[in-house]
């Protein structure tokens, strides 16, 4: 089947049994909006304009607590509105699927594709102490896998889980095949607040903690699950790394264009490989770290101002020098240009 | 033979609220109606932020708690996906007529059939007497320590009024807890809010005038007087909006 990424989006999650999606306008994710208005109804689910954002992401909140599941998708300007939201949902442990289809910032920014949400996908989107699963797809398929595959890690970790992608990838047609995803295990949800029908204590979905030592073990409780996340969820994908000398790391559509200039590099006879995290947080950490024992140098290369650089340093422990190659506000990278850097640091490698 | 107990439907945990505050004879209110459409179990309620926020721990409904402002549309996120469920907020002045404004309005223009129990005080209780968008003009808080003047700090709003020009509105009305009548004239409103809720007309709002003795800096005897010499002019009390009485007339 032959789709358009934004769609794709959208399908995926009705796959997934999602029947509830909460949004407001915004370039370049609206299709997905007017792709579940019109698939919605004839699945009996609802796909509803919310006043705002951050009106959309509380109806989310709402729906969640209630034990469906409910997601909401935005761009840049609007995610930046949903981080209130995204960190009460955090606090009350609450399993939440956010699409973020990122555009040029900072501000009312551009419309064209971008990655420049890196930092706040993986750091710090909302306030507290808190981690959330940030999964970045690079193809089509990818996004079709990846959103289904949201869906049962926030139920499993009660826990948010973003899919970061991009204009680029948004508009982008290519075959999917819905079937590709894992089946996994879902827990019940025994914490919903849909009424107890007098059967069992009332339940209560609830961040607020007044006491800071029950509030100090909540978190630490969270953060024994984001340990766990960490062992067990990573994902990445690897292209030409075994012998690399120098090694791309790079995620999402940047990722693809990366591909295409190792390719090239490697025509030329210089040994370039490709390591594409496809979780931004649980980041690849350990695997990055076995692949700064091989290669002598990583050039990282974003659609941003190098966001990620600093988290290939810290799993790399700066063993080898990490040099940065992007574009911002908008302009997608060409393999030529990545291509030239590569030659560059060559050049230097002897 | 019991002449006076508490409802079933709150909890046994104590109430932290202020000697002579009325947010207490609220929640009393709403849980006796709770019990006596025997609603409980399918029933969600939704605390806000402000005073009322550990009001979770006091009604024995399921309760989800909401960001400062944004009850309205946890509540529509609940009711969409369980519109058989019974679904209400709990929600003070500064969270739903200040930065819960959008949130407010747009669950009238959608006509969410949820229930809304608005508690007027005419101040921020939980946060140490700050103005609030009901705060009435000459009202001295402590951040309007000269009194609320228009020209500086605007004038108090009326959301019952405002909420009744809306379509999806089903129901309106303001009342007060000061006096036994109005106690019962309360409840009877709530009562009807969640008979609208049942009947799918659409959003239903009780505004309830409320002390707050703590910030206003009166005893609960003084600060009764002061809600009915200087609350009640600026805020009548009345049914703004009945859908139902509408739908009858037209039968
Ligand atoms: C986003 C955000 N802003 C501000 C606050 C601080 N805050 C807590 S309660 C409150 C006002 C509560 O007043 P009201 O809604 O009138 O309820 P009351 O306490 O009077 O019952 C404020 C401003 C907050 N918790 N969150
Ligand atoms: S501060 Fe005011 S509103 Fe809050 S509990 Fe005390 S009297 Fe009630």
């Amino acid at each position: 089947m032959l789709m358009k990424g934004n769609e794709v989006i959208g399908e995926a999650a009705i796959r997934a049994g999602c029947r509830y999606f909460f949004g407001y306008p915004i370039t370049p994710q609206t299709e997905l909006a007017e792709y579940l208005a019109k698939k919605m109804p004839k699945v009996g689910g609802l796909c509803l304009q919310a006043e705002s954002e951050v009106a959309a992401i509380n109806m989310v909140l709402g729906c969640n607590a209630s034990g469906e599941r409910a997601f909401t998708s935005s761009s840049s300007p609007g995610v930046s509105l949903k981080s209130e939201g995204i960190s009460y949902i955090i606090g009350s442990d609450l399993p939440c699927v956010i699409v973020n289809v990122q555009r040029g910032g900072p501000g009312l920014g551009g419309i064209q594709p971008a990655q420049s949400d890196y930092l706040q996908a993986t750091k710090a989107l909302g306030h507290g102490d808190q981690h959330f699963i940030v999964l970045a797809p690079a193809y089509v398929q990818e996004i079709a896998t990846l959103m289904g595959e949201a869906f049962d890690l926030a139920d499993i970790y009660r826990t948010p889980v973003m899919l970061l992608a991009d204009g680029a990838l948004g508009q982008m047609m290519e075959p999917v095949d819905f079937e590709a995803k894992k089946q996994r295990t879902l827990p019940e949800k025994t914490w919903a607040a849909c009424g107890h029908g007098n059967k069992r204590e009332h339940n209560v979905v609830n961040s607020l903690y007044i006491s800071p030592e029950v509030l100090e073990q909540t978190v630490l409780a969270r953060f024994e699950r984001y340990k766990l996340i960490e062992e067990k969820e990573v994902m990445y994908d690897g292209y030409m790394t075994e012998d690399a000398d120098i090694c791309i790391v790079s995620y999402g559509i940047t990722a693809r264009i990366a591909k295409t200039a190792v390719k090239a590099a490697r025509e030329k006879g210089i040994k370039a490989g490709l390591f594409r995290p496809i979780t931004l947080w649980p980041y690849p950490k350990k695997q990055l770290s076995a692949l700064a024992d091989k290669v002598k140098k990583f050039l990282v290369v974003e659609m941003n101002m190098g966001q990620m650089v600093d988290d290939v340093k810290v799993a790399t422990d700066c063993r080898r020098p990490v040099e940065f190659f992007g574009r911002t506000g908008g302009i997608i990278p060409t393999p030529d240009e990545i291509l030239a850097k590569i030659e560059e640091m060559n050049g230097g490698a002897d | 033979m019991v002449v006076f107990d508490k409802p079933k439907a709150l909890t046994n945990a104590p109430f932290h609220y202020c000697p002579g505050c009325t947010h207490g004879i609220v929640h009393r209110l709403v849980a006796e109606v709770i019990d006596e459409m025997g609603i409980e179990g399918e029933t969600v309620g939704i605390a806000s932020v402000g005073c009322s926020v550990f009001s979770y721990d006091y009604f024995g409904c399921d309760m989800i708690q909401a960001p400062h402002g944004r009850a309205p549309a946890v509540a529509t996120g609940v009711k969409r996906s369980h519109p058989d469920n019974f679904v209400f907020t709990y929600q003070g002045d500064g969270d739903l007529a200040a930065i819960g404004t959008a949130e407010t309005v747009h669950v009238g223009t959608r006509g969410e059939n949820i229930t809304v129990i608005f508690i007027n005080n005419t101040i921020y209780g939980m946060t140490g007497g700050q103005m609030a968008p009901t705060t009435l003009l000459g009202q001295v808080t402590t951040t309007s320590p000269y009194g609320r003047k228009k020209e500086i700090q605007g004038n108090p709003i009326r959301v019952v009024e405002m909420l009744s020009t809306l379509d999806g509105t089903a129901y309106a009305e303001r009342v007060a807890v000061d006096c036994v009548k109005n106690v019962i004239n309360a409840k009877k409103a709530i009562r009807k809010a969640f008979e609208v809720q049942k009947n799918k007309l659409g959003l239903s709002i009780v505004e309830v005038l409320s002390t707050c003795p703590t910030n206003w800096g009166l005893s609960p005897e003084k600060a009764i007087e002061w809600l009915r010499e200087n609350m009640m002019e600026h805020y009548p009390l009345g049914v703004y909006k009945d859908l139902t009485k509408e739908a009858a007339e037209n039968e």
